[in-house]
């Protein structure tokens, strides 16, 4: 695993975010590598552990419980739809068959939340559903990558995707 | 100075938390916020006692705007004025109760408001060190924030001696990962040390007492916080004139689902009623519909019917208590008198359904986000959510039993109570009420047939080999096992 000199000074510099206790800054560098890495790989587990002297258990058993961390490779561009009440209301499962169509991805192989996330098999988009993303009132909402998108229309749908490539 | 707004306010909301939101010509500048008099009530907090400043919160009676209502005032109370360990402050801004989404326009459009409140309440608690745990869906947010707290740095209102005050302070910000369960306060510590985020075991009742890192600490909304800072610029007696006794100031209702003008709508506590907020304010509901069920404060409030009349007491000033009977319309819109209709105003959050919803269907939805949400801890949350979800699944798709209402609430009460924290009364209340409110849709649906089954998938590799297979034992077949590999594999060569 290559870890590059900006993203450990990056990774230095959170963990004096903590100064009572290292640990704590066990989430932050899991983002920060899942950010890197696009996963958590089974190498990043032991180097987290060593870099905050703790057990690689420790930080194993923080990817099995936060959802937001996954263990396999996701697409180069990930979505995210919100599947609560009030999304789903307005449309949420529906957008989620209009993405999935828009991105070629076969969900029937997944989870219900999308465990393992279901990939394009050009590897360009991975798709899963989510838990309330807090704008439902303006539903159906979602994520690509780190951008949000609410009230999306069926004609918007490949709008969006050609945004990323 | 008057404010105009890109999406223009309801003429009841009296705008105080959310004044500079869809605010015309506002940005989350630091320059934009004090061109506006911002940072001018931490000004005026460092020159109050620090005690004044608490002794303020508790004159403005301000209730918790995260879910428990819980007064704010008596929980910085717990603070011991000779306090030896650090005390340490947490914004709790992992909004993540479907049917809210007021923290997401203050972080994003106003950030400054809520570095300004946090720093006038470590100020008054003598926090040095504070943390802001964002959730994890928030990563524009998270990065707003972090730009602000470095422009309140570069002006000095954070850091070594801000402004001259001898106090140190610096605040940081920690992202979640999208559980919901670390908005539970001592959830949210665990999961700040670094740890699955399970939620400590009661008593000590209060962070205060014990809590990150075993230090005294101060869990807080993020607009329960935004609050402190107009506390302190209209002082606590004022504020609490806003809104009704008990439950004092304003509040930003968000409202979703089927009504014509769902959003957030910030207005003095109890000064509308559900019919005033959802007719008048939000356009009733969706032409040709009527209403027929709310949620009224995120999705663990026990469901309201429409159609339902409730038995209200009031107080009379001699001691005496008078009944009443009012419709869902006459609600006032505040704490107790949700918790008197049996619900609650939790986060603000109204979901609202109308009559072309399948309650079943709602329930099933709800069902599936607590049990995808439980932490695992406490054995009757982690398997009782699930099997909630796996009842409503199968009352809806088909293949439930007639007495499948019966043993939903039969599970929920087996939750409801017996687990550590809140989680157990938020998976089970929704279950609670659909099922005793919506009973008929419920027995309907649990004699719906099993669904005839799928057709098996069928892959091209299965089909060839149904085809007859030679055996030793039909006569017909001269070629005996194996040899007839060995002929193909000489044909081949």
């Amino acid at each position: 695993m290559d870890i590059p000199k900006e993203l450990e000074a990056r990774i230095d510099e959170v963990i004096t975010h903590y100064p009572v206790s290292k640990r704590s800054a066990a989430l932050p560098l899991l983002h920060l590598l899942q950010e890197h890495f696009g996963f958590i790989s089974k190498e990043a587990i032991p180097w987290i552990a060593n870099k905050l002297e703790l057990q690689p258990i420790n930080i194993f058993e923080l990817v099995t419980f936060y959802p937001m961390f996954r263990q396999e490779k996701a697409g180069k561009h990930h979505i995210r739809i919100c599947r609560t009440l009030s999304c789903a209301m307005a449309g949420g499962y529906e957008l989620m068959d209009q993405m999935c169509k828009a991105a070629r991805i076969d969900r029937s192989h997944s989870g219900g939340h999308g465990n393992p996330v279901a990939v394009s098999e050009d590897g360009q988009y991975s798709i899963e559903f989510v838990e309330c993303l807090a704008s439902c009132g303006t539903g159906p909402v979602c994520m690509v990558n780190d951008d949000f998108y609410e009230g999306v229309k069926e004609e918007e749908v490949p709008k969006i995707l050609e945004k990323y490539q | 100075m008057s404010i105009t707004y890109t999406r223009k306010p309801h003429p009841k909301e009296k705008r105080l938390v959310f004044k500079n939101v869809d605010r015309e010509g506002w940005s989350t500048d630091i320059e934009t916020y004090l061109a506006d008099g911002g940072y001018e009530d931490l000004r005026k907090a460092i020159t109050m006692e620090k005690v004044d400043i608490v002794n303020q919160v508790k004159a403005s009676a301000l209730r918790g705007r995260g879910g428990a209502g819980f007064p704010c005032g008596v929980k910085w109370g717990f603070i011991r004025p000779d306090e030896k360990r650090p005390i340490y402050l947490i914004c709790n801004a992992d909004e993540s109760e479907p049917g809210t989404f007021k923290d997401r326009y203050i972080i994003y459009q106003d950030p400054h408001q809520l570095i300004e409140g946090i720093i006038i309440s470590c100020f008054a608690l003598r926090v040095e060190l504070a943390y802001i745990y964002i959730r994890g869906e928030f990563p524009e947010g998270a990065k707003i924030l972090e730009k602000a707290i470095a422009e309140a740095r570069e002006k000095g209102f954070l850091g070594k001696n801000y402004l001259d005050t001898g106090c140190n302070l610096e605040i940081y910000i920690h992202r979640g990962a999208g559980a919901y369960i670390c908005g539970e306060e001592t959830g949210l510590i665990e999961s700040l040390e670094g740890k699955r985020a399970y939620p400590r075991i009661k008593p000590p009742y209060f962070p205060a007492a014990l809590g990150l890192y075993q230090c005294p600490t101060i869990v807080n909304n993020v607009e329960t916080l935004c609050n402190i800072k107009h506390i302190v610029n209209m002082g606590g007696e004022e504020y609490a004139k806003l809104g009704r006794p008990n439950n004092t100031g304003t509040r930003v209702l968000c409202v979703s689902g089927d009504v014509q003008k769902p959003g957030y709508y910030e207005l003095e506590v109890g000064a509308v009623t559900m019919g005033e907020l959802l007719n008048d304010i939000c356009g009733g509901p969706r032409p040709g519909r009527k209403f027929k069920a709310i949620i009224p404060g995120g999705s663990s409030a026990k469901v309201l019917r429409a159609d339902e009349t409730y038995k209200i007491k009031n107080r009379q000033p001699d001691g005496s208590s008078t009944e009443k009977v009012i419709g869902f319309e006459e609600i006032i819109m505040d704490f107790d008198s949700l918790a008197a209709v049996g619900s609650m105003a939790g986060s603000g959050g109204v979901i609202v359904l109308d009559d072309s919803r399948d309650m079943v269907w709602a329930l099933n939805n709800i069902n599936e986000f607590y049990a995808h949400e439980s932490c695992g801890q406490c054995t009757p949350c982690r398997e009782g959510s699930l099997w909630m979800k796996k009842m409503t699944d199968r009352l809806l798709k088909g293949g439930g039993v007639e007495t499948d209402p019966e043993t939903l609430k039969d599970v929920a009460d087996n939750i409801a109570g017996k687990t550590i924290c809140a989680f157990g009364e938020a998976c089970s209340w929704p279950t609670q009420s659909f099922v005793a409110k919506f009973r008929e849709e419920f027995a309907e649906k649990s004699t719906k047939p099993l669904p005839p089954p799928t057709p098996p998938e069928y892959l091209p590799e299965l089909l060839e080999s149904e085809k007859p297979i030679k055996t030793l034992q039909s006569p017909e077949s001269s070629v005996r096992p194996g040899e007839e590999i060995a002929l193909k594999g000489s044909t081949a060569e």
